[in-house]
Order: structure tokens, then sequence, then C-alpha cells
């Protein structure tokens, strides 16, 4: 931070556009708030590299569902039972069998490969961590937007709402709810339908956090000039609304989502953990770390590479998020 | 103040209502839309090898044939009055408050969880306090020392902290202290405090700290961050410029405005809790409310997860109204309307 700036945002800020305009070549160019953003992200080194890591596991989860389910090419269930000791059903080898062919080590009794596993395992995790997010952001944009702009009742029911879905223990209620839904619902096969209750669970019952802060911008910037300039202009409340309150609100909405997906992420984690979401022997890393609570006497060495990939995912999630609020909202620091 | 108590505590049962009624849809309504028959769901009650017939009987006396209205008003009449049910020759009479009945292990469910209860909340009553102090300490000092080493080392545990989910913390706790180290008893080993509060609180200490440490690095991050904000208020200033010391700026003026957000987060956190420290009593086997519910889940055992949620909702919203109305003794500026 003691790096010298290339212009203080402050003074691009103020600086109004048109006063740029005309003033030669040599004119410092106007900056838009999504560049200004840009450069002090930029500028933050944690939140940069966070960010590369997760395009590099995004991309990797990609790989690792093709290779999976569409060509087959890895198979997260191949036994490796020659490398196991029979009598204690553990990994010979130090360090929970830790090798060159099988870096993470393998697991205890059939001797599954733990890297291949917890690669397969990684586009669940991430794909219900994203979709879930999604689910909610638009539930909680689109009531947010709406209790605050109109205000009066909506707002007390919409809010009245949120208090509501705030105070069912949220756990407990995905739990009982996944483990009602049959296996085979909306016809989308075993894991394909459980991926589907889950992104629709969690989703659905995490969209107060955004609806709530949501709620709270728009009730500021209902009050705005350009919201009161649109009207007069005869403008109706679907355009207020998309067009102009919208694109004032990306900035916290793309803040709090990328919050939101490591909750999620663990939050699937745990459901699988628990034992009510993804079923095995299907490889996602809240199974795995609950086949490895069942060996913590014997091999301990099980748990940790699971367990570390759910760590490194969230974390990294947070160190961006917490980079992307700095860079967006400089008061926030 | 008497207005603001009523209209609370009346909020609070209309969200119960709402909370029973969801509860309700969630166990009746949602199977039947995601594609179950009413013989499907009648099934998991008799197990799956049971004949056509059995099943339909079942059903019938279970009540899913029935409209759902009835269904539900039954649901709420046994909570209040009980209710009889038949599963066999013999009639067994659940009394009040009727939470259903495991047709499974033959028992009502409301006294299993009034058993389990002791250790849910001799777990979540423990955690909290020791969060509560921690956090709200580590948050408090890592804002007066802005930037300092201790700010940074402090946030970054935090940061970590919010990151690891309890089953892998609960996990590598157990392994090390418990399993290598033997400091502490392994899993499975609760004992009732009046039996003998030594054994209680050693089989408690492991999941205690554990659940501590996750939550209060939850706790410092706000607490840091809401005090920045008030230590930059103008009443600060003031309080500074009229020659107050700085232990009393802070504690008397600074601390006092972050009481808020934390009641609000700590009520909702215990109250969270005290419906189940899922996770934390599964990954270290402790008989609690949680453990039960998972427990149940597994043997598709559908009442007693619904006793244990609608138990756990009931928590969460006397937690709210307790927060609500300590708001108005903590914080002045709260008007009640």
């Amino acid at each position: 931070m003691t790096a010298p700036l290339e212009a203080s945002p402050g003074s691009s800020e103020a600086q109004p556009e048109a006063a740029l305009k005309g003033m030669g070549k040599k004119a410092i160019q106007g900056r838009s708030l999504g560049q200004i953003a840009w450069m002090r992200l930029k500028r933050d080194r944690v939140a940069m590299a966070s960010g590369v890591l997760i395009a590099v596991m995004v991309v990797a989860a990609i790989v690792a569902l093709l290779l999976d389910r569409v060509f087959g090419v890895i198979n997260p269930n191949a036994f490796h039972q020659e490398l196991i000791d029979p009598e204690q059903g553990i990994p010979t080898g130090p360090l929970g069998g830790i090798s060159l062919d099988h870096p993470f080590g393998l697991e205890p009794i059939n001797g599954r490969d733990l890297l291949t596993r917890i690669f397969a395992g990684s586009w669940i995790s991430l794909l219900i961590g994203f979709a879930a997010t999604l689910v909610s952001v638009v539930i909680g944009t689109i009531m947010g937007v709406i209790a605050g702009y109109f205000r009066g009742w909506v707002d007390t029911v919409i809010s009245r709402l949120m208090d509501v879905f705030l105070a069912f223990p949220l756990l407990l209620f995905a739990i009982a709810l996944v483990g009602v839904v049959p296996d085979s619902a909306f016809g989308l096969g075993r894991d394909g339908s459980r991926i589907f209750v889950l992104i629709f669970v969690i989703g659905f019952f995490s969209w107060p956090y955004i609806g709530r802060i949501i709620r709270a911008q728009t009730l500021s910037l209902r009050e705005r000039e350009f919201v009161d300039a649109s009207r007069s202009l005869g403008a109706r409340a679907p355009h207020v609304l998309f067009k102009e309150l919208l694109p004032n609100l990306v900035a916290p909405i793309l803040v709090y989502s990328t919050l939101l997906i490591p909750t999620n992420i663990l939050f699937e984690a745990a459901l699988s953990f628990l034992g009510v979401g993804i079923q095995p022997p299907s490889a996602t890393w809240g199974t795995m770390l609950s086949e490895a609570s069942r060996w913590y006497q014997v091999d301990a060495w099980f748990m940790v590479f699971p367990g570390l990939a759910i760590f490194i995912t969230v974390l990294a999630f947070n160190l961006f998020g917490d980079g992307l609020r700095d860079a967006l909202d400089p008061r926030a620091r | 103040m008497l207005a603001y108590i009523i209209r609370r505590l009346l909020g609070a049962v209309i969200l119960l209502f709402v909370v029973s009624l969801v509860t309700f849809s969630i166990f009746f309504l949602v199977p039947r839309i995601a594609g179950a028959s009413v013989e499907d769901m009648a099934s998991r009650y008799v197990g799956k090898t049971a004949d056509a017939e059995t099943i339909r009987q079942m059903a019938e006396k279970l009540g899913f044939t029935d409209p759902l209205l009835t269904q539900y008003g039954r649901f709420v009449s046994a909570i209040f009055v009980g209710a009889d049910y038949s599963t066999g020759p013999t009639t067994v009479h659940c009394p009040a408050p009727c939470l259903g009945y495991s047709f499974i292990t033959q028992n009502p469910v409301w006294p299993d969880l009034v058993d389990r209860m002791g250790v849910t909340i001799s777990l979540a009553v423990g955690a909290a306090v020791i969060w509560l102090f921690f956090g709200v300490a580590t948050g408090v000092l890592s804002a007066l020392r802005r930037g300092t080493v201790f700010d940074r080392a402090a946030m970054g545990v935090a940061l970590a902290g919010v990151s690891l989910p309890i089953f892998f913390t609960g996990l590598l706790s157990l392994t090390i202290f418990s399993y290598g180290l033997g400091w502490a008893v392994p899993g499975g080993t609760y004992v009732n405090f009046a039996e003998n509060p030594l054994a209680w609180a050693g089989a408690l200490i492991l999941p205690w700290v554990t659940l501590a440490f996750l939550n209060a690095a939850g706790y410092a991050r706000l607490t840091r961050a809401t005090m920045l904000e008030t230590m930059n208020e103008d009443f600060i200033r003031t309080a500074r410029a009229k020659g107050l010391n700085e232990r009393t700026v802070v504690v008397k003026h600074g601390l006092r405005s972050v009481l808020t957000p934390i009641l609000t987060i700590f009520g909702l956190d215990l109250g969270i809790l005290l419906g189940g420290a899922v996770l934390t009593e599964s990954t270290y086997s402790l008989p609690g409310l949680g453990k039960y519910a998972i427990d149940a889940i597994v043997n598709n055992d559908l009442p007693k997860v619904l006793g244990v949620t609608l138990v756990g909702a009931t928590f969460i919203v006397i937690a709210n109204l307790v927060v609500d109305l300590l708001y108005a003794v903590v914080d002045p500026r709260v008007k009640y309307s």
C-alpha cells in the first residue's frame, strides 16, 4: 500500500468527464467506476492471487467433469487393493500411502486414489456453490429491490417473509428436505437430482441475506435525484427498477455473491458429510471427510487432503471477496 | 414499553405458526410435489419390504389420504392436546406436546427430545461463553491496534477460522489432542453434569474450544469492522474532546455500540445451536438434538426429524424475541416501534 498511486482515485472521480473532453491528446481519460475498482483490485496482490487460484480451480473442475462423466478417462472409483495392508485395512507405506503414483495417498480398505477423488469431486462443490448462490442472488435481488422501492405494505410483507426465512434452522430444514425428496425426483438420475435439490434448498434458504442488503441500498438509492429525474420523465416502475436502480446495485451484489459462494460450498460439504448430500460412491469432499471420520484413529492422513481442498477453496473465495469489497467500496476499509 | 413487548410476543407467536406450517409442508407436502405417492410416504414407516396392502392400510391409518388441511389440523392439535396412535392391535396415547411418534422405536418423540436437550444446551452455552469473550476481545483489540502485527495476525487467524468447516477442525482436534496426545477423552463419552461435573467438562472441552474458535473468528471480524466504524463517529470525538480518558471512551462509548450488531447475530447463532449443533455433535459423537436428527434421517424415521426441526425453530424464535427485548436495554437509540 506504500506504492505511489498512478492517479489518486479521488481526483479522477472529482473531475467531470465533460471537462476532460477536448483537452488535447495527452489529456487524462475519465475512468469509469468499474475501471477504478479494477485498478484497485489489481494492486491488491492477495486478492489477485486468490482470483487466479479460483480461475484455475474452475477450469480444473470443468476438466474433471468432462474427464470423469463425459469421456470416462479417469475413474475415481478404481480400487488399488494391492497397496492396502490386508490386516489393518490401511494403506501400506508412510503418510497414508503417499507415492509418486498416488500423490495424495489412498483410501483405507479399497485403496481408491485420493487425488483422483478430490479432483473428481471438485466440480460438484463448485457447481453447487455457484448455482445455489445464483438462485439466492436472483431471488434476493428481486425481492430486495421491490421491497425497497415500493415500500409500504409490499415492504412489510417481504421483510416479514425474510424474518421468517432467517428464523429457520437452516441446516435442519435442509437435512429434512433433502431427506424427504425421493432420489429419482425430476428424472435427473441419482447424482443429478441430488445436485438439483441441494442447489434449490441451499439457494432458496439463503436469499434473505442478500435481500436485506439490497433492500437497504435501494431504500437510500430511490431518494436520489436520478431516480426522481427518471420518474418525472415518465418512466414506469420496471424501467426505474431494472434500468436505473439495478446498475447501481451491481457492486454490492457482486461483493456479497462472492462472499456467499464459500458459505454455500461449506454448506454442501456439511450436508454431504452428514450423509444427506451427494451419496457414495460418487466422490465429494464432504463425503470423503465423512468416511475419514471413521478412520481417524488408524489412518489420520485420510482426512488431510479432502479437508485442505475445502479449506483452500473457501479461503480463496473469502480473500477474493474481501478484496473485491475493498476495491468496490473503499469506505469499508 | 409494554406495547412493544406485547407486539414482539405476538410477532413471535405468528412466526411460530408460520414455522409449523412450513415444517408440516416439508414433511407432508414437498414429498408429494417431488413425485412421491401416498404409498411411497407410508412405506417409509413400515419398511420397504412390506406388501402393497399393508402399505395402503398404513397410509390410511396415518391419515395421508385425508385432505392436507385436515392433516395439518391433526398435526397442530397433537402438539396442544396430544393424540392417539393405533399402529397395530393396540392404541397408544401420545400426551401433549405430541410431536409425533417414532414408528421404528415405538416411542413418542417429545420425551426423547427432552432427554437430548441437556447435551445440546451444555455444548451450545459453554461454547458461546468462550467465543463471545474471545471473539469480541480480539475484535476490539484489533480495531484499536489497527495495522499492527497483532491486528494482522489476529485477522489472518480469523479469516482461516471462518474458512474451516467444523467437521474438519473437529477431526483434526480429535486426532491430535484426543488420540495423539491423550489430553482429552475421545468422542462418544458424554456424562451428565449431575453425575460427574468433571467428566462432563472433560467430554465437552474439545467440542467447546473447536466450536468456539470457529465462531469467535466471525465475531472478531464483525467486532473489528463495527469498532473501526464507531471510533470515527462524532460522539467519540466529542467524548475525547471533553477530556475523558481513552479507556472510558473505548469501553463506555465505543464498545456500547458494538453490542447491538453482536447481540443480533449472537441471538441467532445461539438459537440455531440450541436447536441442534448438528455438525459438532456428529463430529464428536455427542448424543444431542442434532445427532438425534441425523441418526433419525439415516433410518428414515421422519417423525423424529420433524420434532427436532420444530423444536429448533422454536429456539430460534425465542432467541430472536429475547434479542429484540434486550435491544431496548442495550441501545437507548432503539425506539419501541
